[in-house]
């Protein structure tokens, strides 16, 4: 989507369900994981891309874009899909994912592939950078914003924590994290492996001006991101309420998929149930 | 160095509106000049080296030229994998900065010891690594390193190392600067120890000796030339640094000698040996412990020199 064209609801939901299909056929035919983190996201990706991003495919280097940092960099099928759907690259690039000789790695990357700011895969690292960004731009007075897209696990990094610290510190209110909270972590569900909760209160607590949104409600996740910042003087949090493998039914809430990726067989069920969402 | 350091960045922070620094809290006495003078190109991170990395990626991707400052291992190690995903592979304009290399800060303790950090730095793509020898180099390097368009590290001494060069070098990134002539022995310094290695060039030159002496601010990329010229045109070589022998100077001079497709010179390296210190010494006090006074350096290379050759006892 370009600056000038915003999406509809229904548009955003058609291209929701386009980029799950993506990375499902992605994930099932490169045999890779983490199926179950890009379909919680999807819906958070195309409401940025669709609707809240300044960016310009045909000018992904745009000085005055908006910066958008993925750092759950392990959800990278749906990113580049993102990507491709946006216009900053043709969708049939997506067959290089986790292939030998293409340049889509199984974590997100942006080496030869436009419109990615920043390589991510190892977690807390969006962040720290996506707060530069954003300490640049406010010291220059300029109009772009920052957003950075994190997965709950990845709150156990204290990387984030000194720069949610610094953010407070510097009133960097064109900063805006996205949590994807889709409650389950690596190993298991984030509540039995370090608790996060109560969340909005630690962010609260941290200086930050908090909404928490249905992260598959396309209205939702636009009303918070359409007004921005929350709060004049302070960084914006997002808790985007998630759930893991959403749109595959037999997927979600379900640890085995952020490993295990669909056989051919469950691919077509699960095209088909996406399809019918 | 360091205020040579801090000088210099402060005249080109002039100039550059994009010169940027970030402390982590420390440089006390250091840099308030600078943070008065370019208030909106300061920035104190606070007690928070990954973050502190990653502020300066985000402001290098946004057009910034970002110094970060902090001493000892606290710039590096802490936030080594921010260093190599988020500075090196993304050839984010970073300059890691950091004071004390070596064992400046001597009787602080081993968590201040900086002995391994130009060896690990050393191992990262992008990289460039420069430990300047003196405090003329030091100003031509933060200089060099602003000219750069990409990652480096620059390892600083703390404060007090004298001037080594009589003259302004021809400072370049890569390039060995040679401060004496010689054809019997190379010696090769980086770092603070340049000043060791000139005046032990000198007494071994009193003996006779032909003494080539070089400046090896920048460790990597490792001028491959003037070692290799060093090991067929001189008949033993001697690296010298404030760093573990393991990976720093010494084992980029090593990797280049192992090589070549010749003979080439027999190699010494002088450094710190690969152990964490147990007695309690100021920086000059470790040194000779670990036999990088300039009477232990002498020794060293007289010693080696009589057993080869038979000239010097």
């Amino acid at each position: 989507m370009s600056a000038d064209h915003r999406a509809s609801d229904d548009e955003l939901r058609a291209l929701a369900r386009k980029l799950r299909s993506h990375s499902l056929r992605m994930i099932s035919q490169a045999k890779t994981s983490h199926i179950g983190s890009c379909l919680s996201v999807a819906d958070i990706l195309a409401v940025l891309y669709g609707r809240i991003l300044r960016v310009d495919p045909k000018r992904p280097a745009w000085p005055s874009r908006d910066r958008l940092i993925v750092s759950k960099g392990h959800a990278a099928a749906i990113v580049y899909a993102a990507v491709a759907e946006a216009g900053f690259m043709p969708v049939e690039r997506l067959a290089e994912f986790a292939r030998n000789g293409g340049q889509l790695y199984g974590h997100v990357t942006h080496g030869g592939v436009p419109g990615i700011e920043m390589s991510s895969g190892s977690l807390g690292h969006g962040l720290p950078v996506g707060t530069g960004m954003a300490l640049t731009g406010k010291r220059a007075g300029e109009p772009w914003r920052v957003f950075v897209v994190m997965s709950d696990g990845e709150l156990d990094e204290g990387s984030n924590w000194e720069a949610m610290l610094f953010a407070c510190h510097h009133q960097l209110d064109n900063l805006t994290i996205i949590i994807d909270y889709n409650k389950i972590q690596s190993l298991d569900w984030v509540d039995k492996t370090l608790r996060l909760e109560p969340l909005a209160d630690k962010f609260r607590a941290f200086g930050w001006s908090v909404r928490e949104v249905d992260g598959h409600d396309v209205k939702e996740l636009s009303s918070a991101l359409g007004t921005l910042p929350l709060e004049g003087g302070k960084p914006n949090a997002i808790i985007a309420h998630t759930v893991k493998g959403k749109g595959v039914s037999w997927m979600e809430g379900k640890v085995l998929w952020h490993y295990k990726q669909p056989t051919p067989d469950e691919l077509i069920t699960a095209l088909a149930e996406v399809a019918a969402s | 160095m360091r205020t040579a350091f801090i000088e210099t960045l402060n005249e080109l922070a002039d100039q550059d509106s994009r010169v940027c620094l970030i402390v982590g809290d420390l440089g006390f006495s250091i840099i308030e000049a600078f943070a008065e003078k370019h208030p909106d190109q300061f920035v104190n991170a606070g007690v928070s080296e990954q973050n502190m990395i990653g502020l300066a990626v985000g402001m290098a991707l946004t057009g910034k030229i970002v110094f970060t400052y902090s001493i000892g291992n606290f710039g590096t190690l802490r936030c080594l994998e921010q260093i190599r995903n988020d500075v090196c592979y993304h050839r984010a304009n970073v300059k890691v900065v950091a004071v004390g290399g070596g064992l400046g800060y001597g009787n602080l303790g081993v968590t201040h010891h900086a002995s391994e950090d130009v060896a690990i730095m050393r191992a990262l793509p992008n990289m460039t690594v420069v430990a300047p020898g003196d405090p003329i180099e030091a100003r031509l390097a933060t200089r060099a390193v602003v000219a750069h368009d990409g990652p480096a590290y620059l390892r600083l001494g703390k404060a007090g190392e004298p001037v080594v060069h009589t003259t302004q070098p021809d400072f370049e990134l890569g390039r060995a600067l040679t401060l004496r002539e010689g054809s019997d022995v190379t010696l090769i310094a980086s770092g603070g120890m340049l000043a060791t290695a000139d005046k032990v060039a000198k007494d071994i030159a009193a003996q006779g000796i032909g003494v080539r002496l070089l400046s090896m601010h920048t460790v990597k990329p490792i001028d491959r030339e003037a070692v290799t010229r060093a090991a067929t045109e001189t008949r033993y070589v001697f690296t010298l640094e404030e760093h573990s022998i393991e990976g720093g100077l010494g084992g980029a001079v090593a990797e280049v000698m192992a090589e070549m497709d010749s003979g080439h010179a027999p190699l010494k390296r002088i450094g710190l040996r690969p152990e964490f210190n147990t007695t309690v010494g100021d920086q000059n006090y470790l040194k000779s412990l670990h036999g990088l006074d300039h009477e232990s350096v002498l020794k060293t290379i007289q010693q080696i020199i009589a057993r080869s050759y038979g000239r010097v006892g």
